[in-house]
């Protein structure tokens, strides 16, 4: 799903004080769902806040469905939705009065009653904000973000602590929109969340982009991937590796336990597999284990906890 | 589950008659649900008022209780609404967010300030009409120009809105709630709404006199006890509150 960038920001440079939060980040984001990784501090919530409008960049372009998010502002709030990290209900507010308020700001408004039970704010009756659950409120304020049917949807942490059936639903309803039509921006902590969703992951660190592509480009890069296999010991390494392609590595790691590395795709598993029958090799317990995301996240950010 | 095209994007505002009468309907409901604005806006005025009419309790000078007391509640029921609680909500407006998101939602700045002076309005058009119907049963016996005390009115409520904004849009939530409430009690007590500003001296009159809660309560009793004209003078000092504290909340107030 790849068309006109919906997002695309240049240069971006924003500071508070003397901590510079933004720092030269650049960024384009297309149709479909782009996700925005980052350790804490790393500058998400600037850059989309920049998005949104709410921050004057210090230097820098940022254009949103083509719009200038602080002088066009008037023709771009209406075509985007917004979920703040947190709060942004009045605290004696119920959840389907909030959600019916945003609604009469719109023209084209979602069907309140549907999307309260999609979301399973049904059952939050006369509570008023302040005393719906941590779930329940971050659940309102995701509806808050789509009900006015935008073109593209901004979510900072949509699913942060909630629970797991909770988190399930907002992945659906995220999957909802991509497939209707509507681009999604979320920033988020979850690689889990990142692999799931997303046609395309910007890794932020230190204010700037340090990587970004479909979940399986990433993955790709960084280190490569392992394919592990058991037969009987002693089998010649050296055929199997004359089989390979040239910058696959092959090894006896323990007797009967081999490990080929390289680029592991179908044509590889494929070539492992017919050498082992031509060499009348059982290959038990073969897997291909995966670079996960989060294996690159941490190379690219570092290990270490940050303050 | 949805069926496929639900959320096709569909983008637009709704007219902006629509969102500011929405949005000053939200406000009010949320302003009538709040026991602590309720207490400020609608029971103390109210207590005060029955209370000093028929216990003798502070000397309102020649003539009847209520007919002095009468037009101080109502000052003070204009500064509770738009000083006093507008202060304290939006501070807390600001605080939790709401302000924030609202600004990223079709609804402009200016509509969502005409939709709370909306609110204000229909506010105090209520506490006007519980305040007179009391005053009534109490006795009072109102004179004047109606249109003099529609301009008081209207003139405090600016000058009230614009302190209550300059308040909320620049302390945090908590000191707002706590100094709004302390104005709130020293207005009460110096600004001639039960008190005749006699009692504070020919020099402590002459200051406090300046006070906007003072010019609309002077100006309201000139008025509906007096019988007098256009209060030119406390309009003039309620007017110059209005553009000094209107300016300034312009300029100093902080949405985030």
């Amino acid at each position: 799903m790849r068309s006109e960038p919906v997002v695309q920001v240049q240069a971006l440079v924003k500071r508070y004080g003397a901590k510079t939060a933004v720092n030269g980040l650049d960024l384009v984001a297309g149709a479909g769902v782009t996700a925005v990784l980052g350790p804490n501090g790393a500058g998400k919530t600037t850059t989309v806040e920049t998005c949104e409008g709410y921050r004057k960049p210090d230097s820098g372009t940022v254009r949103v469905l083509g719009l200038d998010p602080v002088r066009q502002s008037a023709e771009l709030r209406p075509r985007i939705g917004v979920m703040l990290q947190s709060g942004g209900v009045y605290s004696g507010a119920r959840a389907d009065e909030m959600l019916r308020h945003v609604a009469k700001l719109h023209a084209h408004p979602l069907d309140v009653d549907a999307l309260v039970e999609r979301l399973g704010l049904g059952g939050c009756g006369r509570t008023s904000y302040r005393r719906l659950s941590g779930g329940q409120q971050q659940r309102l304020a995701l509806a808050m973000a789509v009900v006015g049917r935008p073109e593209l949807v901004f979510l900072d942490e949509p699913t942060a602590g909630l629970d797991p059936q909770a988190r399930r639903a907002t992945w659906d309803l995220v999957r909802d929109l991509r497939a209707d039509g509507v681009s999604v921006i979320l920033t988020t902590h979850y690689m889990e969340e990142a692999e799931q969703l997303a046609d395309d992951v910007a890794i932020i660190d230190g204010g700037k982009v340090i990587a970004q592509g479909s979940p399986e480009e990433l993955c790709k890069g960084g280190a490569e991937n392992t394919l592990r296999f058991t037969g009987r010991p002693g089998l010649d390494v050296g055929s199997l590796l004359k089989a390979l392609p040239a910058d696959c590595t092959a090894a006896e790691l323990t007797p009967g336990g081999y490990r080929v590395a390289g680029k592991v795709d179908p044509q590889l598993l494929a070539t492992v597999t017919s050498w082992c029958a031509q060499h009348g090799v059982m290959p038990d317990r073969i897997s291909v284990e995966r670079h996960t995301l989060e294996d690159v996240f941490l190379e690219l950010t570092g290990k270490e906890l940050r303050s | 589950m949805t069926t496929a095209g639900t959320y096709t994007p569909q983008p637009g505002a709704a007219p902006l008659p629509r969102m500011i009468a929405a949005q000053a309907a939200l406000e009010t409901k949320m302003l009538l649900r709040n026991g602590e604005q309720l207490l400020l806006t609608v029971v103390i005025p109210t207590l005060l008022l029955v209370l000093f009419s028929s216990v003798d309790i502070v000397d309102t000078g020649k003539g009847e209780a209520v007919d002095f007391l009468t037009p101080g509640i109502l000052a003070l029921a204009v500064m509770s609404t738009a000083f006093t609680g507008q202060a304290i909500a939006t501070g807390f407006e600001r605080r939790y967010g709401v302000l924030k998101r609202l600004a990223a939602s079709p609804l402009p700045r200016w509509a969502l300030m005409t939709a709370k002076t909306a609110s204000v309005l229909v506010t105090e058009v209520l506490q006007v009409i519980l305040l007179t119907v009391i005053a009534f049963a109490l006795g009072w016996s109102p004179h004047g120009n109606p249109g003099a005390v529609l301009l008081l009115l209207v003139l405090g409520t600016a000058a009230f809105s614009g302190l209550g904004l300059l308040m909320a849009g620049t302390l945090k939530a908590e000191a707002t709630l706590a100094a709004a409430n302390l104005v709130f009690l020293l207005l009460l007590v110096g600004g001639g709404v039960v008190v005749p500003l006699e009692k504070f001296g020919p020099a402590g009159q002459h200051v406090l006199g300046l006070l906007p809660i003072s010019a609309l309560s002077n100006g309201l009793r000139d008025v509906l006890q007096h019988g007098a004209g256009v209060p030119w003078g406390d309009l003039g000092i309620l007017a110059a509150w209005a553009v000094v504290a209107l300016a300034a909340a312009g300029k100093f107030f902080r949405w985030e």
